[in-house]
């Protein structure tokens, strides 16, 4: 490999008409690593992830993937990467094998290489005695399992997923996440986006986008460390939604946000706040339950980064 | 020989195809169940007419005259009259079809030498069969005078007066004059359009709307490859539907192919060129395999069926609509293949027609790619 990074994103622009969904996006991926890709609907990760797969030119900037430009050597980028998205892209009224046999053939494998690596495939999503079974049959754990063995079935040294778990149980969820982290132990580079936040702690390294910028990138624990600097209290009380108003209007609440039937409050005084925050709560008749001081995870981080804008 | 692309795509497309029992059907069944159905239903041979006969003259030469319409096929005398004013409630209830009215004088008249006028009422509700009918009676009439004409001569040792015209047509390539032989090769492009530009849109169509087309879009297949590896089963599929098409109008309708066998596949395999290039476009534009099915139904169904001359003759049609016959491809190959089929004539006779029908592929094939280009 004579590339020093996996992928080397700079200046990637792409505008449509006088909409810009990738504005200026430069960052790299390392060999071998794990990069998670996140931002909301509509922040331009989709477009970014087509024209690292070498499906749209961009308007300005470059990208290499593999050492190969996306705008000037498409085909050699195609050849060299994997791709998987959410909606497991495999043929439904096509045995588990015949799948496999049919992306093979589209990449090329001679017969040899493609009995073993369907052999591979096979074992790796737990289909072994299921080749001749119709893909429509399996549950959406093992669809999504052989979408991937289908994707990596030529051995690509990339791997794009665009939202692999969505819509799978949560124990096909973990069970993913150990295959995407074989592979990375391999030496596959895995560019991943999710919407599940507790997927992105998994990652080596995230990038968040936001209207098609970037606004945040780094390892989970830098980004912690970086961003939430003050503590983060975490309060149960009853109407959440009315507190949420109540403490938003009081400067000594740096940001508040809901999280489930709870409130997260970064303040920058933990003792002085909790007085306050009880004796306003009280005032408007709202009981609490409990205040606790927690550890902030990557949601905390967002949330900060995003209202920060 | 075929790109070690292209050979993958072709195989799963066998494969989808052999396990979507009802795709098969269509394309290999209703073909031959269409065939049989338009080739029955779909006749416009006149025969065993429903015949009224009012002889007022009741002459042997009146018997002999109705008597040589009963000899033919084409008349069923059903009703022998006394009265003509019979005959209107008979033709208004469709009870017969044509009405012969011999006037009482009949016999006298010919007898001395002068001419006999016999009334023909004809129902003209349907046209070409009243038209048909019409040439029939007097056909049959025409033959008969010049019966009596000669029998005359006989008669009177003098010789004959010639007839002034010897009129004696002769039917060339359909001499039976049946629909069928008319109507099949019709059918082989009415069918073949509808079933290949259904069939590939559909193909296209299914991989959008079930996003297994992503995968291939990331794949470094290139947009030829796709069209071919999507359209070399069903140009194969269609081929054989052609062949089933074929041997069951020689079956049951008795009609052979008298030209070259290799121009006709020739010529199938252009105008199937163009109709699944068709398919693919309507592919481009259609976002769901329903949209697309009612898309392919309505480009091809009506045109090949009213503008082709599959049935309605052009030559009849309105100057407009005439105008807009001549994109539609069928009509083109319709010329062909009834060239090549009953007149087994040569690639020289259908220069036009082929030439026409390599525009259209090449249109087609040539647009849908650069379409799919975008979406690839």
């Amino acid at each position: 490999m004579t590339a020093s990074y996996a992928i080397e994103v700079k200046h990637l622009t792409k505008r449509f008409g006088r909409f810009t969904a990738v504005d200026d996006l430069s960052f790299t991926v390392r060999q071998g690593e794990i990069f998670g890709f996140l931002g909301a609907n509509g922040a331009g990760k989709t477009t970014a992830i087509r024209m690292l797969c070498a499906l749209l030119s961009s308007t300005s900037g470059t990208a290499t993937v593999a050492g190969y430009d996306i705008n000037t050597q498409p085909e050699q980028v195609k050849a060299r990467i994997g791709y998987m998205s959410q909606r497991f892209s495999l043929y439904e009224d096509l045995t588990v094998a015949e799948n496999l046999s049919f992306f093979g053939g589209v990449y090329g494998l001679s017969n040899a290489r493609l009995r073993e690596r369907a052999r591979w495939a096979v074992q790796m999503a737990g289909l072994k005695g299921r080749e001749q079974s119709l893909t429509r049959e399996l549950a959406g754990g093992w669809k999504q399992r052989l979408a991937l063995g289908c994707a990596v079935l030529h051995e690509p040294r990339i791997v794009f997923l665009d939202e692999p778990t969505g819509g799978v149980d949560p124990l096909s969820r973990r069970e993913f996440w150990d295959l995407i982290h074989r592979l990375s132990e391999d030496g596959v580079t895995v560019f991943v986006t999710t919407h599940y936040l507790d997927e992105a702690e998994y990652c080596n390294t995230i990038t968040l986008l936001q209207a098609g910028r970037l606004i945040a990138s780094g390892s989970p624990q830098a980004l912690k460390a970086e961003h939430i600097r003050s503590p983060i209290l975490e309060v149960e009380c009853d109407r959440v939604i009315e507190a949420l108003d109540l403490l938003q209007r009081e400067a000594w609440a740096l940001e508040t946000s809901v999280f489930g039937t709870c409130l997260h409050v970064s303040v920058p005084d933990e003792e002085e706040w909790r007085r306050q925050a009880q004796r306003l709560l009280a005032e408007n008749g709202i009981a609490i339950s409990r205040i606790d001081r927690i550890v902030p995870s990557l949601e905390d981080v967002f949330i900060h980064l995003i209202e920060k804008r | 020989m075929m790109s070690s692309r292209i050979r993958p795509i072709v195989i799963k497309e066998f494969r989808q195809i052999s396990r979507d029992r009802r795709t098969l059907g269509v394309l290999l069944v209703i073909p031959a169940f269409m065939l049989v159905m338009f080739g029955y239903a779909l006749n416009f041979d006149v025969r065993r007419v429903p015949l009224a006969v009012c002889d007022q003259d009741r002459s042997r030469a009146s018997r002999e005259f109705a008597e040589s319409f009963l000899h033919s096929e084409y008349f069923d005398l059903k009703h022998r009259l006394s009265d003509a004013r019979e005959i209107d409630g008979l033709m208004g209830g469709e009870r017969v079809r044509v009405a012969l009215v011999i006037p009482p004088d009949f016999s006298e008249r010919l007898l001395g030498g002068r001419e006999a006028t016999v009334q023909v009422l004809v129902d003209g509700a349907n046209a070409s069969a009243a038209a048909t009918a019409v040439g029939y009676v007097g056909a049959m009439a025409q033959d008969h005078s010049s019966k009596i004409a000669i029998r005359a001569s006989a008669r009177t040792g003098r010789p004959g007066v010639p007839l002034p015209i010897d009129y004696r047509p002769r039917v060339w390539y359909n001499p039976e004059l049946k629909s069928a032989k008319f109507l099949v090769p019709g059918l082989i492009g009415f069918i073949l359009m509808i079933t290949a530009v259904i069939s590939t849109a559909l193909s296209v169509v299914r991989e959008k709307e079930q996003g297994t087309i992503e995968q291939i879009v990331v794949s470094p297949i290139r947009p030829v490859e796709l069209i071919l590896g999507k359209t070399i089963p069903y140009i194969l599929i269609s081929l054989a539907a052609t062949a089933i098409i074929l041997l069951v109008s020689y079956l049951l309708f008795d009609v052979a192919v008298r030209g070259s066998y290799l121009l006709l596949f020739g010529v199938t395999l252009l105008f199937l060129a163009g109709a699944l290039g068709l398919g693919l476009l309507i592919s481009t534009v259609a976002d769901s395999q329903q949209v697309a099915f009612q898309m392919a139904l309505l480009v091809t169904m009506l045109p090949t069926f009213l503008l082709s001359g599959f049935v309605f003759p052009i030559r009849n049609m309105p100057l407009p609509v005439q105008a807009i016959t001549h994109i539609v491809p069928a009509r083109y190959f319709l010329v062909a293949l009834r060239g090549i089929v009953l007149k087994g004539v040569g690639l020289s006779a259908l220069y036009d027609q082929a030439l026409f029908l390599l525009a259209f592929a090449a249109l087609t094939l040539g647009v849908s790619s650069a379409r799919l280009r975008k979406i690839l």
